[in-house]
C-alpha cells in the first residue's frame, strides 16, 4: 500500500513538503512509479531563492527519468547532499532520509492534504 | 530483383485472411492524387549484373593499395588489417543483430561491448568508454555537450586548440549553434608555434571545457599535464582529442589529468572507406559518467547466477530522457567497436606498439631526408609521432600534382585551413609504408626541390 | 518476479578477452623496422600498455563463441517495431568491401575516386526521386543524425529570413525519443501534440499551438502506431500557414517506397534511414546512415559538402563529380563525407537491384504482411488502434484473465525461437508490443509466429508463472538491471581482476 503520511502537504506532480520542518522529498507513490533509483542530482544551492515548480532535482532510475519541483516557493536552507551517493535512499526511506531539500518560509496553502492526495493517486492507479 | 519470398497464391490467401480484394486497397488512405508514383529509377538488376557495375565503379578510383604510394593522413590512415578482423565482422550473428535491447539473446554484442570497453578505458588510462560515436568529430562535439550538461549552462565558453583537426572544429560549430556558447582560441592566424601553455590564457572561470589535440593536427606530441593542471585551477573541464595508436607509445591523456578523451577509432583495425563509417570513442571519469551520452553496458548476473552483460543507465539516453537528454544518439558504430576490439584482442599488447614504432621510425626518416632536399624543412620542432609538416619551396598543389604522376599520393595542403601554412604539407608514414617508398618521395620531391 | 541467485562468485561462461590472456602470447607480428630507429622521447612515453595477449586462435574462439549468443536476422524471425529488421543481401556485403571502395582515403584529389563521387552523386539523385524532394546530402551518420542535421536547418531557414522568434517545435506524443532529444540538442522548446482516438494528430491541439512562434512540426508518417496518417495533407497546411516547417522522420519510409513520396506530399526536409529501408544491417547498433532530403527552399542550407557535377560530360566522357559547398550552410555535421563504405554503398547496390517497380513491391509486401499478422492477432490481443496498417502496428500486451505483461510476452517469445516485438513503445499505448515483419519473411514464418502468440496468450492464462520466469531455452536468463545500475561495473583492465579465468 502507498505510504502517505498525514502530517505532509503533496503537489500533483508527487512531491511532498512539510509545513513543519521545510524539507520536501519525492512521495512513496512517485518513488514506486519509478522503480530503482539509481542517480539523484540537486541542481540548487543552499541560499537558491526557488519558486513554486521550479526544478531542483532530476533523477534517474533503471527505467525511467523524473524530474522534482519545487513544491513551495522560498529560500533553500540545506540540500540533502548524502543522496548522491546513496540514491536509492529515495526508495527506501522516502519520507526521512530520502527528503531533498529544506525551504524556508514555504506556502503550503496551495497543496493537497493526505486525504486528497490518497484519492489523487487511486484516480491514477486505474 | 527483390527479397520477396511471398508467392502469388500465399499473397492471395492472406489478402483473404486481412479481408481486402488486392494488395492496393491496403493503401486506399493514402492521398489518390499522389499514391503509386512513377518512379524514374533505372531498370532492376541481377545480382550478377550489380556485382559488375558496382565493380567497375570501384575500379575506376585509385587505391592507396596498389594504385598509389600512400602518404596522406590528417585524421584517416592507411594500416594493416589483419585477416581475422574482418572473419570475425562478416558473422551475420554479429552484424545483422540490432542494438542489444534484449540482454537474454544478445551477450554476444554486449560482451563484446564490454571488453570494447574495457579496451578504450586501457589505451587512454581513463577509467569509463561509451559504446562509440559516429567519429572523432562528432565525439569531440558531444564533449562539449557533456561538459554544457555538467555545468547546466552555467558556463558559456569552449576553449578549442587552433591545432585541432580543422574538419573537427568545424563539426564543433556546427554542433553548438543553437547553445549560445562562445568558442575561442581556434583562431587560424594564431601562433602555431607557441606551445600549449600558451592556450592557459584563454581559459577563465565562465570556461567549461578546453579542447587539444594529441598528437595535435601537425602531428606534434606534447606533455599536457601543465596546461591541464591550468584548466584545472580555474574548474574548466579538458578534453583530449588523441590518436589510438599514438596512445600505444605515449603518455596517455589520463596520466595527464585529461577529464575526456576522445578520437577517431579508424586507425584500430577499420579500413579507410572513403572516410566512413568509422568510430568515434569516447571516455571520461566515472564522476562524468551520468553526463556522458551514448550507450553504455555493465555488467551484472542473470537469474541463473551466470556473470552476464546489460546496457546500463539508460535512463540517460534519448528513448527515456527525450528532449532533456544530453544528447540524440541512438544508432551508434557497433560493429566497428567490434572491428576496434577485435583488432586489439589480436594485435595485442606487443603489437599494438610495435605498430606505433613502426610509424615513429619511418615518419622520422622520412622526416630527416626530406629535410635534407634544399629549399624543404621541416616547419616545427617539437617532438612529433608519425605525421610532420613540411615547408615546401612552391605551392603544395603543383608539388602534390607532380607526385601524383609519380602515383604518389602526396600529403594534406596545410595552407587550405592555415594562412601561415601556405606552401606546407603534412605528411604522414605509416607502418604501410616501406623503405622504398619513402626513398621514392624523397627522390621525386628532390626532382622538385631542383626544378 | 525473477529471483536472483546472489552469489559472490557468479558464473563465468566465457572468459573476456583480459581473461584469456597470457603474458607473452602474440597474435599478429610486424615486420621489423627497414629504416633506422630513431630515438623516442623518454619523458613522454607511456609506462605499460595494459592490452591483452592472446593468440590469433584464442581470439577466433572467443568471438565465435560470443556470436552463438546472438539472435540475429541470419538466425531468425526479427520482428522488432519501428526497427524494420529485414534480410541483408549477402551481395551487399561484397560490393561494399571491393577494393577500390575500402582503400581510398577521404582526402584523395576528387581526379582519383572518381568512382565514389559518381556512386555518391547517383545516389542523391535516386533518394531524391524515391522521396520527392529537390537535394539531398548524405553526410549524416544515422538517422538521430540526420534529425538534427534537419532541426538545424529548420532554424537556419528562419534566421536567414530574419525571423527570429521561433522557438518551438510540435511533436506528437507518439514520436521517437529522438525527435524531441534533437530539438533540445538546438535549445528550442518542445511542445507535445496529442494524437486522437484513430491514431491520427488531433487536428485541434495542433491548430491551437500554430502561431508565429513555431519552428515546424516533427512528424512520423506511418506513425509509430504503423498508421498512415488520415488528415497528412491537412497536419501540413495548418503548420505551413502559421509559417512553420514540416519535418518528415523517415524511420518508416520501407512502408511507403513506390506508394507516395513524402516531397509531394509537402513535407520540409525528411532524414532517410539506410539502414532500414535499404537494408543496410544494423550491426548490433550500428552504423548507419541517415542522408537527409529538403525542399527546394532549404537546399542552400544543406551541410558542406554535398556531391555535385563541376564539369559537365559529353557522349564520350563523364562528367566530372566533386564536392560543393550550398551557399548557406549550416556546416560539417561530421568529418569527412557520410557513411560511404558502410551505408552508402550497400544502398546503391541494393536500389539498383530493386528498380522502381521492385521498390513497390517492396513497401507493398511490407505492409500486407503487417496487415497478415494484425489480422490473425485480432481477438487474442488488443489492439488500440484497430485499423488497415502499414509496415507495423502495435497490440497491447495484456491477456484477459492474466496478470502478465507485455515483458513476459516478450521474453516469452525467445523459448519459441523468435525475436520479441519493441515493448513499451510507443508510450501512447500501454503495455505496446510493436509488431514489424517487414516483406522478407514468408508466410510459413508469420504463421509460425502467429500461433506462437496465441500459445502465449493460453499459457498467460493457465500457467503464467511460465511467462513470468521466461525465457528458459536461452542461453541467459533474465537480468539484475538494478544490480548493474548500482554496481557499475564497466571495465574490466584493471589488474587485479587479470586473473578472473
Amino acid at each position: 500500500m502507498t505510504n502517505i503520511p498525514s502530517n505532509l502537504k503533496y503537489t500533483k506532480n508527487d512531491e511532498w513538503f512539510d509545513p513543519a520542518s521545510g524539507k520536501m522529498g519525492l512521495s512513496d507513490y512517485a518513488q514506486a512509479q519509478l522503480s530503482d533509483i539509481v542517480f539523484v542530482e540537486i541542481l540548487v544551492g543552499e541560499g537558491d531563492t526557488l519558486q513554486a515548480g521550479q526544478a531542483v532535482a532530476s533523477v534517474e532510475s533503471v527505467k525511467a527519468a523524473a524530474e522534482v519541483y519545487a513544491a513551495v516557493g522560498g529560500k533553500v536552507v540545506k540540500v540533502n547532499e548524502t543522496l548522491a551517493d546513496a540514491p536509492e535512499t529515495l526508495n527506501s526511506d522516502p519520507y526521512g532520509a530520502g527528503w531533498v531539500i529544506q525551504i524556508e518560509d514555504g506556502d503550503a496553502s496551495g497543496l493537497m492534504d493526505a486525504s486528497a492526495y490518497e484519492k489523487y493517486c487511486a484516480e491514477r492507479a486505474h | 530483383m527483390t527479397y520477396i519470398p511471398i508467392t502469388p497464391s500465399e499473397r492471395e490467401a492472406m489478402l483473404a485472411t486481412i479481408g481486402v480484394k488486392k494488395v492496393e486497397d491496403l493503401f486506399a488512405v493514402v492521398p489518390a492524387a499522389y499514391r503509386f508514383p512513377k518512379l524514374d529509377l533505372p531498370p532492376a538488376l541481377t545480382e550478377m549484373e550489380a556485382a559488375a557495375e558496382l565493380g567497375d565503379l570501384a575500379a575506376s578510383n585509385e587505391t592507396v593499395r596498389g594504385d598509389l604510394i600512400s602518404f596522406l593522413g590528417a585524421g584517416m590512415y592507411n594500416h594493416y588489417i589483419p585477416a581475422v578482423v574482418d572473419h570475425i565482422l562478416r558473422r551475420g550473428e554479429f552484424y545483422t543483430a540490432y542494438t542489444p535491447y534484449q540482454p537474454e539473446i544478445s551477450q554476444g554484442t554486449l560482451q563484446a561491448i564490454f571488453e570494447y570497453q574495457s579496451l578504450m578505458c586501457a589505451l587512454t588510462g581513463m577509467e569509463v568508454s561509451n559504446a562509440s560515436h559516429y567519429d572523432g568529430a562528432t565525439a569531440a562535439a558531444e564533449a562539449v555537450n557533456l561538459a554544457y550538461a555538467q555545468f547546466r549552462g552555467k558556463r558559456s565558453k569552449v576553449v578549442v586548440s587552433p591545432t585541432v583537426h580543422p574538419q573537427y572544429r568545424a563539426v564543433i560549430r556546427t554542433y553548438t549553434q543553437g547553445m549560445e556558447l562562445t568558442l575561442v582560441g581556434d583562431d587560424p592566424q594564431a601562433d602555431l608555434e607557441a606551445g600549449p601553455e600558451s592556450l592557459a590564457g584563454f581559459v577563465d572561470e565562465d570556461t567549461m571545457l578546453l579542447i587539444v589535440q594529441y598528437p595535435d593536427f601537425f602531428g606534434r606530441i606534447y606533455d599536457y599535464t601543465n596546461l591541464i593542471e591550468a584548466a584545472h585551477a580555474k574548474g574548466a573541464l579538458v578534453c583530449v582529442v588523441a590518436n589510438p595508436i599514438a596512445l600505444a607509445l605515449f603518455k596517455t591523456p589520463g596520466e595527464m589529468g585529461a577529464d575526456i578523451v576522445v578520437g577517431e577509432g579508424q586507425p584500430l583495425g577499420i579500413p579507410l572507406w572513403y572516410g566512413g563509417p568509422s568510430l568515434g570513442f569516447f571516455t571520461t571519469r566515472k564522476k562524468f559518467v551520468h553526463k556522458m551520452a551514448g550507450r553504455l553496458v555493465g555488467e551484472t548476473v542473470d537469474s541463473r547466477g551466470q556473470r552476464a552483460y546489460v546496457l546500463t543507465l539508460t535512463a540517460r539516453e534519448q528513448h527515456i530522457k527525450r528532449e532533456r537528454a544530453t544528447s540524440n544518439i541512438c544508432s551508434n558504430q557497433g560493429l566497428l567497436a567490434l572491428a576496434s576490439a577485435v583488432y586489439l584482442s589480436v594485435v595485442g599488447k606487443q603489437g599494438l606498439r610495435q605498430v606505433a614504432e613502426l610509424c615513429y621510425h619511418k615518419a622520422h626518416y622520412a622526416a630527416e631526408q626530406l629535410s635534407k632536399l634544399p629549399g624543404m624543412g621541416l616547419c616545427f620542432s617539437a617532438p612529433f609521432f608519425h605525421e610532420f609538416s613540411l615547408c615546401l619551396n612552391r605551392p603544395v598543389e603543383e608539388v602534390n600534382a607532380h607526385l601524383l604522376e609519380h602515383g604518389i599520393l602526396g600529403g594534406y595542403d596545410l595552407g587550405q585551413d592555415y594562412p601561415a601554412l601556405k606552401d606546407h604539407l603534412l605528411i604522414a608514414v605509416t607502418e604501410m609504408n616501406t623503405k622504398e617508398e619513402i626513398d621514392a618521395l624523397v627522390h621525386v620531391l628532390a626532382e622538385v626541390a631542383h626544378d | 518476479m525473477t529471483e536472483f541467485i546472489l552469489q559472490d562468485q557468479p558464473k563465468v561462461v566465457e572468459p573476456t578477452i583480459f581473461g584469456l590472456s597470457s603474458p607473452g602470447r602474440v597474435g599478429v607480428s610486424f615486420p621489423d623496422a627497414d629504416v633506422p630507429r630513431a630515438e623516442l622521447p623518454e619523458s613522454l612515453l607511456r609506462a605499460d600498455l595494459p592490452l591483452p595477449e592472446l593468440a590469433e586462435v584464442d581470439v577466433v574462439r572467443h568471438y565465435m563463441h560470443l556470436s552463438t549468443f546472438n539472435y540475429s536476422v541470419d538466425s531468425g524471425f526479427y520482428p522488432l517495431g519501428s526497427c524494420t529488421m529485414k534480410y541483408n543481401p549477402k551481395i551487399d556485403e561484397d560490393t561494399c568491401r571491393l577494393p577500390g571502395f575500402l582503400y581510398t582515403h577521404p582526402l584523395q584529389p576528387i581526379e582519383t575516386v572518381q568512382g565514389n563521387l559518381a556512386l555518391m552523386y547517383t545516389l542523391q539523385e535516386w533518394l531524391k526521386e524515391i522521396s520527392g524532394f529537390a537535394a539531398v546530402t548524405l553526410q549524416p551518420a544515422a538517422g538521430a543524425h540526420g534529425e538534427f542535421t534537419g532541426v538545424l536547418i529548420m532554424r537556419a531557414y528562419h534566421k536567414s529570413r530574419g525571423d527570429y522568434k521561433r522557438t518551438k517545435m510540435l511533436i506528437p506524443d507518439s514520436a521517437h525519443g529522438t525527435n524531441p532529444a534533437s530539438s533540445g540538442m538546438i535549445g528550442l522548446e518542445v511542445v507535445q501534440i496529442p494524437s486522437d482516438a484513430r491514431g491520427n494528430v488531433d487536428l485541434e491541439a495542433l491548430k491551437a499551438q500554430c502561431d508565429d512562434t513555431v519552428v515546424g512540426l516533427m512528424l512520423t508518417n506511418p506513425n509509430t502506431l504503423g498508421l498512415f496518417d488520415e488528415h497528412v495533407e491537412e497536419v501540413i497546411k495548418i503548420v505551413h500557414e502559421c509559417g512553420g516547417l514540416v519535418y518528415g522522420d523517415g524511420a518508416n519510409l520501407n512502408a511507403l517506397l513506390g506508394i507516395v513520396r513524402p516531397g509531394d506530399l509537402g513535407f520540409d526536409v525528411m532524414h532517410f534511414n539506410l539502414h532500414k529501408t535499404f537494408a543496410v544491417p544494423h550491426g548490433g547498433g550500428g552504423p548507419g546512415s541517415g542522408p537527409v532530403g529538403v525542399a527546394a527552399h532549404l537546399a542552400d542550407f544543406l551541410p558542406e559538402p554535398v556531391v555535385g557535377i563541376i564539369e559537365d560530360g559529353d557522349e564520350e566522357i563523364p562528367p566530372l563529380y566533386g564536392f560543393v559547398r550550398p551557399p548557406k550552410t549550416i556546416g560539417r555535421m561530421k568529418a569527412f563525407h557520410g557513411h560511404f563504405g558502410g551505408g552508402l554503398v550497400r544502398a546503391y547496390t541494393y536500389i539498383a537491384m530493386h528498380g522502381a517497380e521492385g521498390l513497390r513491391q517492396v513497401a507493398e509486401h511490407a505492409v500486407l504482411n503487417a496487415n497478415y499478422l494484425q489480422a490473425r492477432l485480432r481477438g487474442v490481443y488488443p489492439i488500440p488502434y484497430d485499423r488497415i496498417c502499414m509496415h507495423e502496428f502495435v497490440a497491447e500486451g495484456r491477456i484477459e484473465g492474466s496478470d502478465v505483461r507485455a515483458l513476459d510476452i516478450a521474453k516469452r517469445l525467445m523459448d519459441y525461437d523468435f525475436h520479441p516485438p519493441t515493448n513499451y513503445f510507443p508510450l501512447i499505448v500501454h503495455e505496446a508490443l510493436m509488431i514489424e515483419p517487414t516483406e522478407t519473411e514468408n508466410k510459413n514464418t508469420l504463421d509460425r509466429f502467429a500461433d506462437a502468440m496465441i500459445k502465449i496468450a493460453e499459457e498467460a492464462r493457465t500457467q503464467p508463472e511460465l511467462l513470468r520466469e521466461a525465457p528458459h531455452k536461452t542461453p541467459f536468463g533474465r537480468m539484475d538491471e538494478v544490480r548493474a545500475a548500482r554496481e557499475l561495473v564497466l571495465c574490466c583492465w584493471l589488474p587485479e581482476e587479470k586473473d578472473e579465468a
